[in-house]
This record gives C-alpha cells, sequence and structure tokens, in this order.
C-alpha cells in the first residue's frame, strides 16, 4: 500500500500547480465519499440518532418509507459486563494418548450441556491445549450464583440406566402433570410437591445402576446387517446388577440417561450375563461414535480441576465500563483542543478527520465483533494518541514546507511525502508488537493488541485519505493566501 | 538547541537514572500480581457496617490459609490476597466474612501452573517483539550505510528502548516497595507499548538523519544529527504531549484496574521522549566517532 500512495503523490505533484480544475473534482468526489462512509459508521455505533430521524420521517408521512438501522450491539467481555471465567484442568493420565482430544471432546460436550442449563447468553466452553496440558475453558456472563454453577460443571459425566413404568403409573403421572400444567396457563401458584411432580419423568425410573460401573463403550458393527451399533462392557458388580434388571425387565425398554437426558432406550431381549450388550438403534456411523465418545466420557473418570477463577460482579463491571467511556471522552476532547489550539485550520481538519477515524474504529469492532474489555477500550484510547500522531508528523512538514515559500499545493504534497516514512515506520513496528501480542498472549492482553492494532491501521487510513482530501479541498481557494489560519 | 554536543549532560542523567532503576529492581525486585506468582485476590463491600481487618483475619484464621493480607478500597471496601485456593474455601470464607452482609465484586484464583505459563508468555513475548523490531529497523534503515550502518541504528534503537523500560520497571519496583502496587497481566500489554512507543521515537529521527544523510551534501556528521533532531523536535513533544491527554484522563477517571496500566504508560512515554531526543542521536555520533579512531 505504501509504494502505491508513493507513487500516486509523486505524479500528482509533478502536475500540481497546472491542473486544478480537474482535480478538485476529484477531491470533492473523495470528500463526498469519507462523508458517506463515515456517516454510515457513525450510525452503526449508534443507530439511535437514524432510527428517531426515520421514525418521526415514517410518523409525518404516515407509512413505512424507511426501516430502522442495522443493530448491533458491542460484544462486552466479561469484565465490563460482569461474569466468570474459569479454567479446568483435565487429568488425563488414564487414558492413551491417541484418545485425548477424544476424552477432552466428551468432557466438552457434557459441561456445554450442563452450562446450557444456567441460561446464560452465548456461554463459551473451548478446550485448550498449553503445552502437554489439556484445559476446558468456560465463560459464563452474568451468571449470578457463581458458586453454585461451578459446582454443576465440576461434577463428572452422569450416565443412567433407567426401567420402564408400568403403564398405570405413566398415565397417573402424565394425567396429572396436564392438571398442573392447567394450573399453570390459568396462573395459579402450585405447591413444591406439584413442583417436583411437574419434572418427574413419566417413562423411566432410575435404577442403580450408573456409569460408575461401565468398563468402556465401544464402537462396533452388526454382523448381518453392517448397521452401526455400541457395544458396552460393565465391570464385575455392574454386570450383576445388568444381569438382574435384563431379567426383570425382558421384553421391555431400559433407557439410557445421560446427565438426565435420554439419549436411546432400547427393548431388552432376555436377561444377559456376562456384563456386555449392545445398543442398537437406527444408528448412523456418527451418532453411533458419538455415543461412545458420550459413554466413555460418562464412564471414564476423566477428572478436572479448577485452576484459575476469574469473576467480576456486574457492579464492578458497569462502573468500569462508565469510568473507562468518561476517560475515553475527556481525552479526546483535550486532544481536539490541543490540535485545533496549535495547528489552526490543519488542527481543525485533523479534528473532523479524528472523529470520523473514531466513528469508523468503533463500527469495525462492531463488526468483526472484537470482544472489548477494559485492556481493549484501553488500547482503543492510546491508539486515538497515536493516530494524532500521523497528523502531527505531516502538519509539522507541511508547516516547513509553507514557511519556505512554496505554494499551499505543493506544500501538502510534499509534506504528506516527506512525512509518510516515518509514519509507514513507526506504525509498522507498532504492529510487529501487537500481532507478536496477539498471538502468544492470552485474553486481557489479546484485546488490548487487537484493538490497538486495528486502530493503528485505521489511523494511517485516517491520516493519508482523509486529512489529505480535506486539505485538497481548500488549495486554490480563498483563504489559501491567509497565512494565518495555516501556520 | 545544541543537543548533540551537550551530550555528556544527558547521558549522565540517563546512566544515574538506569543505575537507580538497576539498584531498586535488585533490592526490591519486582510486586508481581497474582496473575505471575500465582495465589487469590477477593474484592468485598459491606453492605452496611464494615468489619475491622483484624475481626476477618480471626474469623478465618483456622482454615489454614497462611498469610492473609487485607487492603481496605474506598469506604467499605476491601481486598483480601491470599495463597490459590479452591472454590470450597472460597465459598467457605464468604460465609464466615458474612454472605448477607456483602458484595463480592471481584475474585481471581490463579494456580502456580497458569502463573507460571503466564510469565512464560510474557517474557517470550518481549524477546521476539525486540527480534523482530531489530530486523525491521535494519531493514527500513538498508539504503544508509554511510557512515554508519543500518543494523547499527537498530542496535541504538535497542539500547534506547532498554533504557526506557529499565527505568519504567525501576519505578516500578519503587512503587511496589512503598505502595504495594502490583505488576498483573495487563502491565505486561503497557511494557510492550512503551517498546512500540520507544521504538517509533527512535524511528522518526533517525528518519530525519536518513533524509538529511541521503539528499544534502553533509560535511559534518554531528552537526547534521544535531540538525535532524531539532527537526524533529516539535513532532515528539506534540505527540507525547496528546498521548498523554488520554492517559493522564486513563489515570484520574479510568477507574482502579487500569490505573497503573496507565501510570506505566505515562512513565514510559516521558522517559520515551526524553531518550529519543537527548539520549538516542547523540549515541550514533558517539559510535561513529569511536569507529573513526
Amino acid at each position: 500500500m505504501g509504494i502505491f500512495i508513493k507513487g500516486v503523490n509523486e505524479k500528482r505533484s509533478l502536475k500540481s500547480e497546472s491542473a486544478f480544475g480537474g482535480k478538485n473534482r476529484k477531491v470533492n468526489w473523495t470528500i463526498f465519499i469519507i462523508f458517506i462512509v463515515a456517516l454510515l459508521a457513525a450510525f452503526l455505533d449508534y443507530p439511535i440518532i437514524w432510527d428517531k430521524g426515520v421514525d418521526w420521517i415514517n410518523q409525518q408521512a404516515g407509512l413505512t418509507l424507511l426501516p430502522n438501522f442495522y443493530n448491533r450491539p458491542f460484544k462486552l467481555g466479561l469484565d465490563l459486563q460482569g461474569g466468570t471465567h474459569l479454567v479446568y484442568q483435565a487429568d488425563l493420565s488414564n487414558i492413551e494418548l491417541d484418545d485425548y482430544m477424544d476424552s477432552m471432546q466428551g468432557v466438552r460436550d457434557v459441561i456445554e450441556r450442563r452450562v446450557n442449563l444456567f441460561g446464560v447468553a452465548e456461554p463459551v466452553v473451548q478446550v485448550n491445549k498449553v503445552g502437554s496440558h489439556y484445559r476446558l475453558i468456560v465463560e459464563l456472563a452474568g451468571v449470578k450464583d457463581v458458586g453454585q454453577a461451578i459446582d454443576m460443571i465440576g461434577q463428572t459425566p452422569y450416565l443412567g440406566f433407567r426401567e420402564e413404568r408400568p403403564k398405570s403409573e405413566t398415565e397417573n403421572i402424565l394425567a396429572e402433570r396436564k392438571e398442573i400444567e392447567g394450573k399453570l396457563e390459568q396462573e395459579i401458584t402450585i405447591t413444591s410437591d406439584e413442583k417436583k411432580l411437574l419434572l418427574e419423568d413419566p417413562f423411566f425410573t432410575p435404577t442403580q445402576l450408573t456409569g460408575r460401573y461401565l468398563k468402556g463403550a465401544q464402537l462396533g458393527f452388526e454382523q448381518q446387517t453392517y448397521q452401526s451399533q455400541v457395544n458396552i462392557q460393565f465391570d464385575d458388580e455392574g454386570s450383576k446388577i445388568f444381569e438382574d434388571l435384563t431379567r426383570k425387565n425382558a421384553g421391555q425398554r431400559l433407557a439410557i440417561y445421560l446427565d438426565g437426558v435420554p439419549i436411546s432406550a432400547p427393548i431388552v431381549q432376555e436377561a444377559i450375563s456376562g456384563g456386555k450388550a449392545q445398543i442398537t438403534g437406527n444408528f448412523t456411523l456418527t451418532e453411533a461414535k458419538e455415543l461412545v465418545q458420550r459413554l466413555n466420557a460418562g464412564a471414564l473418570p476423566v477428572p478436572i480441576s479448577l485452576i484459575n477463577q476469574q469473576t467480576i460482579g456486574a457492579s464492578l463491571g458497569r462502573l468500569s465500563l462508565g469510568q473507562s467511556l468518561r476517560a475515553a471522552l475527556w481525552g479526546f476532547l483535550a486532544i481536539l483542543l490541543f490540535i485545533i489550539f496549535y495547528y489552526r485550520l490543519p488542527g481543525l481538519l485533523a479534528s473532523l478527520s479524528l472523529l470520523i477515524y473514531v466513528a469508523l474504529v468503533l463500527s469495525i469492532l462492531k463488526l468483526i465483533p472484537v470482544t472489548l474489555t477494559l485492556a481493549g477500550i484501553a488500547g482503543f484510547i492510546l491508539s486515538i494518541g497515536m493516530a494524532v500522531d500521523a497528523n502531527v508528523l505531516i502538519f509539522e512538514r507541511l508547516k516547513e514546507e509553507l514557511k519556505s515559500g512554496k505554494s499551499l499545493g505543493g506544500s501538502i504534497e510534499e509534506g504528506f511525502r516527506r512525512a509518510w516514512p516515518a509514519i509507514r515506520d513507526g506504525n509498522i513496528s507498532t504492529i510487529i508488537t501487537c500481532l507478536i501480542l496477539f498471538i502468544f498472549a492470552t485474553g486481557l492482553v489479546k484485546g488490548f493488541a487487537l484493538t490497538l492494532g486495528i486502530g493503528v491501521l485505521v489511523s494511517m487510513f485516517s491520516a493519508i485519505i482523509v486529512t489529505k482530501s480535506f486539505l485538497r479541498w481548500f488549495v486554490g481557494g480563498r483563504t489559501e493566501g491567509w497565512k494565518r489560519i495555516w501556520l | 538547541m545544541q543537543i548533540v554536543s551537550r551530550r555528556k549532560i544527558y547521558f549522565s542523567i540517563s546512566i544515574i537514572l538506569v543505575l537507580t532503576s538497576l539498584v531498586c529492581l535488585l533490592l526490591w525486585g519486582l510486586n508481581l500480581g497474582i496473575d505471575f506468582s500465582g495465589g487469590a485476590l477477593m474484592e468485598i463491600e459491606f453492605l452496611g457496617e464494615g468489619q475491622s481487618n483484624q475481626a476477618i483475619q480471626e474469623k478465618l484464621a483456622d482454615l489454614e490459609l497462611d498469610q492473609i493480607n487485607i487492603q481496605s478500597t474506598g469506604e467499605k471496601g476491601l481486598i483480601l490476597r491470599l495463597k490459590s485456593i479452591s472454590e470450597e474455601t472460597h465459598q467457605i470464607i464468604l460465609e464466615r466474612i458474612g454472605l448477607e452482609q456483602i458484595i463480592e465484586k471481584r475474585f481471581e484464583s490463579v494456580g502456580p501452573l497458569i502463573s507460571q505459563e503466564l510469565k512464560r508468555k510474557a517474557f517470550w513475548a518481549i524477546l521476539l517483539a525486540l527480534i523482530a523490531i531489530i530486523f525491521y529497523i535494519a531493514w527500513a534503515f538498508r539504503k544508509i550505510s554511510k557512515p554508519v550502518a543500518s543494523w547499527q541504528y537498530g542496535l541504538v534503537a535497542i539500547i534506547a528502548l532498554f533504557h526506557d523500560i529499565l527505568i519504567t520497571l525501576g519505578f516500578f519496583s519503587a512503587l511496589g516497595h512503598y505502595w504495594n502496587i502490583e505488576i498483573g497481566l495487563p502491565m505486561v500489554a503497557a511494557f510492550l507499548t512503551i517498546l512500540g512507543y520507544s521504538v517509533n521515537n527512535s524511528i522518526v529521527i533517525f528518519d530525519r538523519s536518513r533524509e538529511n544523510l541521503l539528499r544534502t551534501n553533509w560535511t559534518d556528521f554531528e552537526e547534521i544529527i544535531n540538525q535532524s533532531v531539532n527537526q524533529a523536535l516539535t513532532r515528539c513533544f506534540n505527540t507525547a504531549l496528546t498521548t498523554l491527554f488520554v492517559l493522564f484522563a486513563i489515570f484520574f477517571l479510568g477507574g482502579q484496574s487500569i490505573r497503573y496500566f496507565a501510570l506505566a504508560l505515562i512513565v514510559g512515554i516521558i522517559v520515551g521522549t526524553y531518550s529519543s531526543i537527548f539520549v538516542t542521536s547523540s549515541l550514533i555520533v558517539v559510535w561513529q566517532r569511536w569507529q573513526r579512531k
């Protein structure tokens, strides 16, 4: 990009003195496009302005002429909205190396299902491998009772076998349930006994056979049809219980539950001794594989231990958000005042391009979307400071050129051309740092690197394209001769 | 302004500052936060009547928590620092203090494994950034090889950078010793930014030298370097000033959690601006003279 801009500049400076007419039209168009883009970015950042205006127009017209603007909220990190960040270490010492990733996926699925029970918006559950350690990262935004959440996550996956209830019992429960649901619909309060009944499984009752007695599960194929099936093996004690259970329930269904959710309910053909069983069904290969994974996860002890916890209360998060935004606002105002005071008209133009810069960066952060953390906001505020740097470098050069007696057009081109290498080299070294931070660092620091990096990239655009177009607009105009507003 | 010819004064100031920082670092080390040292941090706020630190210590005495460091924040707030604890112990502590009487604003527990890892990662990130930047500067200045080679600019920029980081670290070593201010994970980001800023400043000044060396018929190396620094002077001050505006805004208004992050940057940028104006270019001149001998 650098080479491109340089090339264009050199060509321009050759004919800049002679061809003002054609150039001015081009500058006008560039400025027009910049303002359109800036307006779109501003509406994206703060859609209320658009929506209010549009609502008013629609009201006047009496029809829905214009739609509301695309509304997409900022993604806030845990430290700004409150929440908890948990890191679990998995103990895989009893598992063979080849099965590590499978086991971790199994743990992940189970925990994801548990986490979903909290009703948290967009929970994050990720497997993370650091060196030879396998970890599970869980992020819950806005969860109230962290202690309870941790309790539920920490349990080992729970596999259970359940036997069928007698028909009459099932019907009873279903009938009663209907009654209670009727009450609920009429908004009559229900007793806690009735509430319990609602949660009861009407078809199956738990037995004492659980994942504790499972030795392992494997993928298998039915010999004649090559249909996928799941072979399970109980340990000695489990085999006995299983034999009793199958004898008792011959001809009936025996359901297999994982974390309280039924995954299959095969019909028992006959009493099974030896502790081996096949779960058949219309499994596709992937379904069968998944079931094996889940069963192994439920049966195998993959103990996980909490090694890192970060919990931020919602009130502290809100406070931090408000404070950092206020800091950004005041810092920004101070910068604008300073450059207008010091650089006069160019400073005013730079302020305008800084405003556009802020609108652009914010809309990019929204669109990607970048999760905003406190460190990320700090990175953004810092990038405003650095965006000014490019303008300052250019204006210093511009002043020098003007003082040496060049025309305004010539000074602008020459000032930009001479300031460019320093802007380029400085920003590239910042981007290198950001890249390394982004690759190597975790969480907090990553957010900082990302926003600072985006900021630096956009700042180059803002200084080189936006500020320059604004300045060019004044070339050949009446204000050109007024030295006081330029120097 | 005569900067290069008065280099002895500026070198002395820098040497004194660097030596003082080294002494601080050797004497007190760095006060590492729980991100790097492992441990737990609990921030709570009392809803009604506060409790004395001693009362809390007594309530938790039999939990085998080793040392508990309790610090008051604001009117009713407390920060407890202790060794890394399990969630169960965490809940017991909350109950002992009185679940109904407090809000827990923040809880962090970092196991030794994670803290070691964060330390290692921070180290590698900084090392890699340094190497990448030396190479970039050497490449960016490849066209000027006379009278000093382009890699020498890179090395001088690195010396300036160590100067800036060392003094900032020394400052925080003293802050940690006297005011118990900790260096946590965000500080790594701050130090890396100082690093980037310092190099950025060196580049701007070298850029002037590069331009003047390539475009003019110079005779006196010292003279042309001094002239280059003077030309870059206003820019260095103005940029430092605008960046400091936002940093002071963060420091005063941005809240507790990023206050010291901003402070590190403030110190780093002041020192960095000083070194790039008064030290960096003079170093190039000294090196060139030394080569000629």
